[in-house]
């Protein structure tokens, strides 16, 4: 249970202020200077004690991936990258950070760009969202305005930040293919290696973070990497902002501590589940690339990383989708395969085939005019299509159909029956 | 060197190498689509999947990780890669499923049948009935030129034509458009591709998306029979294949040659093919009373023969672009055995003088060496037109960087950023004394490569351009034992071994303009244009006219007797390239009708003037030739001019008209009669000259 003093987003819902003045109201931009005065050196080693995991999905160490960057500059300039593309079905916790609460992205990106050397930031903020581009352009302005960040700046760090807009393509909140399309590319994920903390953008060292791992730092950095880490479970600590919808009483975003069962997060945001606990069918528990997981596994949950793995799911972007017994199983994985499918930026094999095959095999599937035994082989072609592929897109289509195929075999073999068993009614009038 | 195992077998690589080299260094096999030595590596088909011991549990595209990318086991042991693991075996085989569920089961109607990387690779990774049983997709054919067909629907989206054409054509003329299984590969509102390279995309394609239009359904690879050739469409010497079938060059491919096209052929090389069919010079003709009648090779030569028997002094021959050494040298043979001194092989009025020196009139850098610049002045040439793969060779130089590059002559797009220094002698005068800073580069270059086109050498006042150029070379340093960056681009494939062979006037002798001016003025009984067309015919008055040839073309029309003679394809020659590289052309097919191979014709002439050549054969002609002129014994090889001759070149620096330098190709397309015959090259050139028209309006 999260205590308001832990919270890191005190405007989530733009209730508050949401000028500069405002947000310095509740503590940004406090004592910034003397964060940097500490050193580069300092700042990694508190986001590596806070043990933040990137909030994109993936949950790699945040502190970690800055120390990547090299530490002596050869002569290239050095780049800080976020992702504001947040296009992952379900998720909707940095768009609340980009409208409400954006002076924490501004002073997170000026720090996290000391701490790697980097003169410039630039923000890919998502085709789609045209308010809060410009809630957070206005953020930017304003910091500009007070001299915060600018090339002469009062911290005494030249720091510049951009913000690009996007065209809406959900290929792009790929770091690679995010590089690409900044660099007026087409939008298709890059071969790794080289990694973009030495080759990135523009071939420079880049590193890519996602808007809430960037706008947490200004907070760990001022309390301390310990208080961070005193949060949540080992190894999962801090806070993050989930983004809970489908068949809750109240669905809602909110920052709760990590590692808080699925119970308790539904009961005390979201106003329980619809109809009742016992109505509850299943759950994608962090974005729609990850498995879905049955109702009864997925009750007394962690929700962090390690504990949606021992569920066999993720925790992805904590983009909760919850389904009670009224939802078509079937047909809400085939509505993501046709999401994958259409969203597939057709560079490689696997992929491009692959999304759109298992995407007609759903449908079918949806209807039960199938036989049993493509079920195995759509599981097979899921398989043929993981780790086959340039970038996680392909991974990302496959999971959610192995999760129904793992869960929920039999729904889909009751559905061919009957399929099969209005044909032959069919047949015998 | 970096250790690596390889399915157990340990060998040494360079460290930058990929996967996928190291596996055939050491044997193992590994099946691509995507990915091509000449180009950059797009890992998109997936094919190339290996197993990486130690690395993550999902295997790992070969083209695209390289030695160095890998770590050691724990101890310091090698890392290891494995080709032929079940996980290995699994993911081709599950890519292969992937790539043919949507790709058109149509291999009997397809031209890439029997070559095709697909169809190859399926009978190893594929397996023998589709899962796949929903509908296959289809896509709307593009129409990107007279010269690739598209059947887009058995496209497998490798982008290899993409990225030949932003690569090594420097292009944008193809792209992938729209996303994930909707992705097409289009021009741009499927407009016609600009490149003169354009043909090679048929090549590199690994599937029969990309074929060649003209050769549409005409056969089938094991049908036809492939003899090694070299290309004559310019002075690059391409190495060809020429694939035919019975009588008929059906088709005509690149063949590898590292030092000279790499595997890349122009568009006029490849789709002249249609050329050497139609407009043939099939039987000597005789023109009685003002009109060409058929005649017999007795009657037509008898009458040739009795024409220089009367009066040698004043017959004249030009020699035109194809001819082969062999040919050039029986011409020269019989020119001195008759004291015919006016001969001349520089029918575009060329100033060269072989007494200058081998080094003065060849591309002494080498085609090879383009690579090793590191500064290029290009004078009075439009390389892209003139050799439009040696243009590539350049562009792959400054894609690497560090390669300024200076033009002086016409301001054309050469696919590649230069900085345009003026268009005549003047603006070397102004380069040579320093005053646009370019000279600096030159100078500050170690190995800067000066190129010199026809643009300069067919002046008038050519000689003391090139003698500017060749000071200039000296001033800047290019010129040296090591390294001689002093380089003339030629543009007929005749010219070096011409030159080489000195078919140039002889004593007292007259070269082509003047042999033009006294034909003009009648002074000139009997003129045998062997293969020469490109010559201003209207000059050539009442003079009898003996045309040695292959096409009805300029020179046919204003003959008074026609020999047919032999095009490339259809006899065994020698030619030296610009870079003076030695190499021999096979016969691939038999000359048309009546024709003959030239040196036959030369040979059965001689007997009829009573100065009977001393050769019988092929053989013994090429014999007499190696005897007088070792150099072209060495197949393959370019012996070095002396660096001293382009120093001496110097010397003849001097004062220079003010006219800008003008290309001599006009129409890339129509440069020689074989050309102007093709339709597929004349609606290229109508493409180009309506594409050039749009733009200027």
């Amino acid at each position: 249970m999260l205590h308001d003093k832990d919270r890191i987003f005190t405007n989530l819902y733009g209730f508050r202020d949401k000028s500069l003045k405002g947000a310095q109201a509740r503590g940004l931009w406090d004592g910034t200077k003397a964060i940097i005065d500490q050193g580069r050196d300092w700042i990694i080693d508190q986001m590596k004690a806070s043990g933040l995991r990137g909030r994109g999905g993936a949950g790699f160490p945040t502190g970690l991936k800055w120390s990547f960057m090299p530490k002596v500059n050869d002569g290239r300039p050095h780049y800080l990258v976020v992702n504001a593309d947040e296009s992952e079905p379900g998720t909707c916790k940095d768009r609340e950070i980009l409208r409400n609460d954006p002076h924490h992205l501004v002073e997170g990106c000026f720090l996290a760009s000391f701490a790697m050397g980097a003169n410039v930031a630039y923000i890919y903020v998502r085709g789609e969202f045209i308010r809060e581009r410009e809630a957070l352009q206005r953020a930017i302005d304003e910091a500009y305005e007070a001299r915060l960040i600018g090339k002469d700046n009062i911290h005494g760090y030249p720091f510049d930040l951009y913000v690009h807009h996007g065209a809406g393509a959900y290929i792009c909140g790929e770091e690679t293919a995010l590089l690409e399309s900044l660099e007026g590319k087409k939008g298709q994920p890059r071969l790794k290696p080289p990694f973009p903390a030495n080759v990135g953008l523009w071939g420079c060292p880049t590193t890519v973070n996602n808007v809430e791992s960037i706008a947490a730092a200004p907070t760990i950095l001022r309390r301390g990497g310990a208080w961070f880490a005193g949060l949540g479970r080992a190894n999962n600590t801090g806070t993050k902002l989930f983004c809970v919808s489908g068949h809750v009483n109240k669905p809602a975003t909110f920052e709760e501590e990590m590692g808080v069962p699925f119970r308790e997060l539904i009961d005390k945001h979201c106003g329980g589940i619809r109809g009742g606990w016992d109505n509850l069918l299943a759950v994608i528990p962090g974005g729609s690339s990850v498995p879905v997981v049955p109702a009864a596994d997925i009750v007394d949950a962690p929700m962090d990383f390690d504990g949606l793995r021992t569920v066999g799911s993720s925790l992805g972007t904590a983009a909760v989708i919850v389904m009670d017994k009224s939802t078509d199983i079937v047909r809400a994985i085939a509505r993501l395969s046709a999401f994958y499918k259409h969203e597939s930026c057709g560079q490689c094999t696997p992929c491009r085939e692959g999304t759109g095959w298992m995407w007609r095999v759903m449908e079918r599937l949806v209807e039960g005019r199938a036989e049993k035994a493509e079920i195995d082989m759509l599981f097979q072609v899921t398989k043929q299509i993981e780790g086959h592929t340039i970038c996680a897109l392909g991974d990302a289509a496959a999971w959610p159909i192995q999760g129904l195929i793992k869960h929920f075999r039999p729904v889909i073999e009751a559905r061919i029956d009957a399929y099969k068993a209005s044909g032959a009614r069919a047949a015998a009038e | 060197m970096a250790k690596i195992k390889i399915d157990g077998r340990e060998i040494d690589v360079a460290p930058e190498a990929s996967l996928l080299q190291a596996c055939e260094a050491a044997g193992a096999e590994v099946p691509r689509f995507c990915f091509h030595e000449r180009l950059s590596v797009a890992g998109n088909c997936r094919m190339c999947l290996v197993e990486v011991k130690g690395g993550p549990p999902k295997p790992q595209a070969s083209c695209a990780m390289s030695v160095k990318d890998l770590r050691p086991g724990p101890n310091g042991e090698p890392p290891e890669v494995f080709t032929t693991t079940p996980m290995v075996k699994r993911a081709r085989e599950g890519v292969m499923e992937f790539l043919l569920i949507n790709h058109p089961l149509d291999c009997p109607i397809c031209d890439q049948g029997g070559e095709c990387d697909l169809q190859d690779q399926s009978m190893a990774y594929g397996v023998d009935a589709s899962r796949f049983s929903e509908n296959k997709r289809a896509v709307e054919d593009k129409y990107i030129g007279p010269l690739v067909k598209t059947v887009m629907t058995r496209c497998i989206q490798c982008t290899r034509c993409v990225r030949f054409t932003a690569e090594v054509a420097g292009v944008g003329d193809l792209g992938l458009i729209s996303r994930g299984e909707d992705v097409e590969i289009t021009t741009y509102l499927e407009t016609a591709m600009t490149s003169e390279l354009q043909g090679n995309v048929v090549d590199l394609c690994p599937v029969g998306a990309l074929t060649s239009l003209p050769y549409e359904f005409k056969a089938r690879p094991w049908e036809l029979t492939k003899t090694e050739s070299i290309d004559v469409m310019d002075a690059l010497g391409s190495n060809i294949r020429v694939d035919s079938r019975g009588r008929e060059v059906l088709r005509i491919l690149p063949r590898l040659n590292e030092d000279v096209n790499e595997e890349w052929i122009s568009d006029k090389t490849r789709h002249v093919v249609d050329g050497l069919k139609v407009q043939r010079l099939d039987r000597p003709y005789v023109r009685t009373a003002g009109k060409l009648k058929p005649a017999t090779w007795p009657e037509a030569l008898g009458v040739v023969a009795a024409r220089i028997k009367a009066a040698p002094k004043k017959t004249a021959i030009l020699v035109g672009d194809f001819a082969t050494a062999e040919e050039l040298f029986a011409i020269k043979t019989l020119a001195t055995n008759l004291g015919i001194a006016d001969v001349d092989a520089r029918a575009d009025g060329s100033v060269i003088d072989p007494a200058w020196g081998a080094a003065a009139y060849r591309f002494n850098a080498t085609v090879a060496g383009i690579e090793s610049a590191d500064a290029l002045l290009i004078v009075g040439s439009d390389p892209r037109l003139e050799a439009p793969v040696l243009n590539a060779r350049i562009r792959k130089r400054w894609r690497k960087g560090g390669f300024p590059i200076g033009v002086i002559g016409d301001e054309a797009d050469l696919t590649y950023a230069y900085n345009y220094l003026g268009a005549g002698p003047d603006s070397l005068a102004r380069l040579a004394s320093g005053e646009n800073g370019f000279l600096e580069v030159l100078k500050g270059a170690k190995r800067p490569l000066i190129l010199v086109g026809n643009a300069v050498t067919t002046r008038p006042d050519g000689a003391a351009i090139l003698g500017t150029v060749a000071k200039l070379a000296v001033d800047v340093g290019a010129v040296g034992p090591d390294w001689n960056g002093f380089s003339v681009l030629h543009t007929a494939a005749s010219r070096v071994a011409a030159l080489d062979l000195g078919v140039v006037p002889g004593e007292g002798g007259r070269s082509t303009a003047a042999i033009l001016a006294a034909a003009e003025k009648g002074e000139i009984d009997t003129l045998i244009l062997f293969g020469a067309d490109e010559i201003d015919t209207s000059r050539l008055g009442s003079t009898f006219v003996v045309y040695v040839g292959t096409h009805g073309d300029k020179g046919a029309s204003v003959a008074s007797v026609i020999l047919p003679g032999a095009a490339y394809t259809e006899k065994s020659g020698t030619f030296v390239n610009t870079e003076g590289r030695v190499q021999v052309a096979d016969r691939a097919v038999f000359p048309v009708g009546d024709a003959r191979e030239d040196w036959a014709i030369l040979r059965a002439l001689s007997a009829l003037v009573g100065a009977t050549l001393p050769f019988d054969s092929l053989t013994e002609l090429r014999a007499a030739l190696h005897a007088a002129h070792p150099t072209f014994a060495g197949v393959d090889e370019t012996a070095p001019g002396r660096h001293e001759d382009v120093v001496a070149l110097a010397g003849l620096a001097g004062a220079a008209d003010h006219a800008a330098f003008v290309s001599p190709i006009g129409d890339f397309y129509l440069t020689n009669p074989m050309t102007r015959a093709s339709k597929v090259l004349a609606r290229c050139s109508q493409l180009r000259s309506s594409r050039l028209a749009a733009a200027a309006e």
